[in-house]
């Protein structure tokens, strides 16, 4: 007899696993399911009708300039691939240090979370991005004033509309006196600023940061991506200076899961949305996140409009995420595989980042896990991957006859399917049909 | 220190001459007008009086500073407030005080919804009425209330505790009303007599704090929220 669709046993699963828990699942990472992605695009790189650069010997330039709007210091990276907030709490010490690391060794960026800015991840960070949450938790004008810029989050790709969360076990000490909560509270952050509500309040409270830094650093707005046209044109009339979309392929240190897989819209279809709304306002710059792995995905949301990308998974992928071994004493490798059969997971498809017990000490506040990650071995790890993803896209640039990855555009780029078509709007592969372009 | 004139100075400016301010100086800030974000990201031992109404933020993010408004305010003051002291001589509007992590937000008048929301350890003073949801997910710190609260009061509280002098119209999800102890009655006497609201009765107030039942996820507690 044939597979129930309706009912597979994944679903089966899911149901017996809502009867064990009597409660909806938990769990880490972004959505799993399959959306139109940037897999869906091609890039037409150059023949007779385009005139490539030379990969090895022509330059193609990379430097991004992102708050030029308002800020007095803009901030100024060497990439257009940064490292997007992910808190302590959720992750290790050791891993927001090493993805500091990272970031200043390659020129980019990397940012806070929930839960305020660490000593460590300023330190390691030449340019750090300071989040501003709804629960201002750990928020304060020394560390704002310490920033190279503010991010005001209103939401992200994985949980549109949802608070942070963070349970118990991972709520250790420090974490909570860091965020002023009782010790092994399970954290369910707000979803709304306390003080403020609406467009019309959020440019007084983007004056008020910029107030409180002297109008130095540049002002983003984070968006989780779900009516993308309009909430990038409210962040920009509220006066951002960098917008920020997370599609739904985003991340998280955990939520619900009906929260992952059934809200927001894919970042495909969002950096396309936000482009549109910032047409004319070539001052304000996006920032475009959620499920970017590649050096082509970065090129495809360059060409599409974005001025940058933002990675969360990747990055912690590159850090060890998900690996079989990690980082053990003098340059060893440790066996990871018992700790994730200890939570009931494999690795490659772990998504348990929410229960602390972290394997690969990226996703936990256990003192002896955390040591598993060597901050400046982990550091090494995704500097190379940032590289690598640079190097990719200025090879792909290259080939489109770019001399700036900046110059890359919707022209550049193709549909392998009429979805991807429709909310990239660019032609299906092989014609010239961009589904719902007048009235077609 | 001659006094700062919004007439003839920008919201920027005024800021930029109070940061610039030394420790010890007073200033009176002029024809505020109600406008938006004045005396924000003081980081100094100075006195500021903003003669007359404040619109948002006035004193917030700012440490160590006294900031006085002669009138009204608007919406956040003193929000995320780390230290000193911001006074209102008049009514506040939503959410004073939201964040504040420390020193002492004094409204003279009645302040509106969700006052002290997020409070972080910060204490917070109000002679007259609060509106709904005052103190909702307050976490740490002290909130004395002169007059009535209205309703949600201490919506899901962690650590911050709240007393009332007059009426309580209801309490909020997983808040309740605990016996007064002499460490309470001292603590709300301290502040009737720092702040002359001579009218509290620190021995007649309501204690309001969290019950902590919905510190831990509770599939029960579903109805509840």
């Amino acid at each position: 007899m044939s597979e129930n669709y309706t009912f597979n046993p994944d679903v089966l699963g899911e149901i017996r696993e809502r009867a064990r828990l009597g409660r909806y699942p938990i769990r880490g990472m972004g959505a799993r399911r399959a959306v139109p992605n940037f897999d869906d695009l091609l890039l037409l790189t150059a023949s007779a009708s385009r005139y490539p650069l030379e990969g090895y010997r022509e330059r193609c330039a990379t430097r991004t300039v992102l708050g030029e709007r308002n800020a007095r210091e803009p901030v100024v990276l060497d990439i257009p691939i940064t490292i997007a907030g992910m808190s302590f709490g959720s992750l290790s010490a050791q891993a927001k240090e090493a993805l500091g690391r990272a970031a200043s060794e390659v020129g980019t960026s990397t940012t806070t979370g929930d839960g305020g800015m660490t000593p460590e991840e300023r330190r390691s960070s030449k340019t750090l991005v300071y989040q501003c949450l709804p629960s201002r938790y750990g928020f304060n004008p020394d560390d704002l004033r310490a920033a190279d810029a503010v991010e005001i989050v209103l939401g992200q790709g994985a949980k549109p509309g949802g608070g942070g969360m963070l349970l118990g076990q991972k709520v250790g000490a420090r974490v909570a006196a860091m965020r002023t909560l009782p010790e092994g509270v399970d954290q369910r952050s707000a979803s709304r600023h306390p003080d403020w509500t609406g467009p019309d309040d959020l440019r007084i409270k983007i004056e008020e940061l910029r107030e409180a830094t002297d109008w130095r650093v540049p002002i983003y707005v984070k968006v989780g991506a779900t009516r993308t046209f309009h909430d990038v044109r409210l962040a920009v009339a509220a006066g951002a200076d960098v917008v920020v979309v997370d599609g739904m392929q985003g991340g998280t240190g955990a939520t619900q899961d009906a929260f992952i897989e059934h809200t927001g819209i894919p970042t495909l279809a969002a950096v396309r949305q936000a482009a549109d709304a910032l047409a004319g306002n070539d001052h304000v710059k996006l920032i475009a996140s959620g499920g970017i792995r590649s050096g082509a995905d970065v090129a495809k949301a360059l060409a599409l409009g974005a001025d940058a990308v933002s990675l969360g998974v990747g990055a912690l992928i590159a850090l060890g995420c998900n690996d079989t071994e990690y980082d053990g004493p003098d340059g060893t490798r440790g066996d990871a595989r018992p700790g994730y059969a200890a939570l009931g997971m494999a690795p490659g498809s772990c998504v348990a980042c929410h229960t602390g017990g972290c394997p690969v000490g990226v996703a936990t506040q256990d003192p002896a896990l955390s040591t598993r990650l060597d901050p400046v071995e982990g550091g090494r790890r995704v500097a190379n991957y940032l590289r690598a993803l640079a190097m990719e896209t200025t090879m792909l640039a290259r080939a489109c006859g770019k001399a700036d990855v900046h110059h890359l555009e919707p022209e550049d780029l193709v549909a392998l399917t009429v979805e991807a078509a429709a909310m990239a709007r660019v032609p299906l592969a092989g014609t010239d049909w961009i589904p719902g372009r007048e009235g077609r | 220190m001659d006094p700062l004139d919004l007439d003839r100075m920008s919201v920027r400016d005024v800021n930029r001459s109070l940061r610039e301010l030394r420790a010890g100086d007073e200033v009176t800030v002029l024809n505020p007008m109600g406008r938006h974000n004045l005396a924000v990201g003081l980081d100094n031992d100075v006195t500021v009086r903003i003669a007359g109404p404040a619109g948002y933020y006035v004193g917030g993010l700012g440490k160590r500073a006294t900031v006085v408004v002669d009138g009204p305010a608007g919406w956040g003051v003193g929000e995320n407030l780390m230290s000193g002291l911001v006074r209102v001589r008049g009514n506040a509007s939503q959410s004073a005080a939201a964040s504040a992590h420390g020193g002492t937000i004094v409204v003279d008048g009645d302040a509106s919804l969700r006052a002290a929301i997020s409070l972080k350890g910060a204490t917070v003073a109000i002679a007259g009425d609060v509106g709904a949801y005052c103190g909702f997910l307050a976490q740490a710190g002290t909130v004395l209330i002169g007059g009535d609260a209205g309703p949600h009061l201490g919506d899901s509280l962690y650590e911050a505790v709240i007393y009332v002098a007059g009426r309580v119209r209801g309490l909020g999800t997983d808040a309740r009303i605990e016996e007064l102890t002499e460490t309470d009655v001292k603590t709300v006497t301290d502040l009737v007599d720092r702040y002359g609201f001579d009218h509290v009765d620190p021995r007649n107030v309501t204690r309001v704090a969290s019950a902590r039942q919905l510190y831990h996820f509770d599939t029960h507690a579903h109805d509840a929220y």
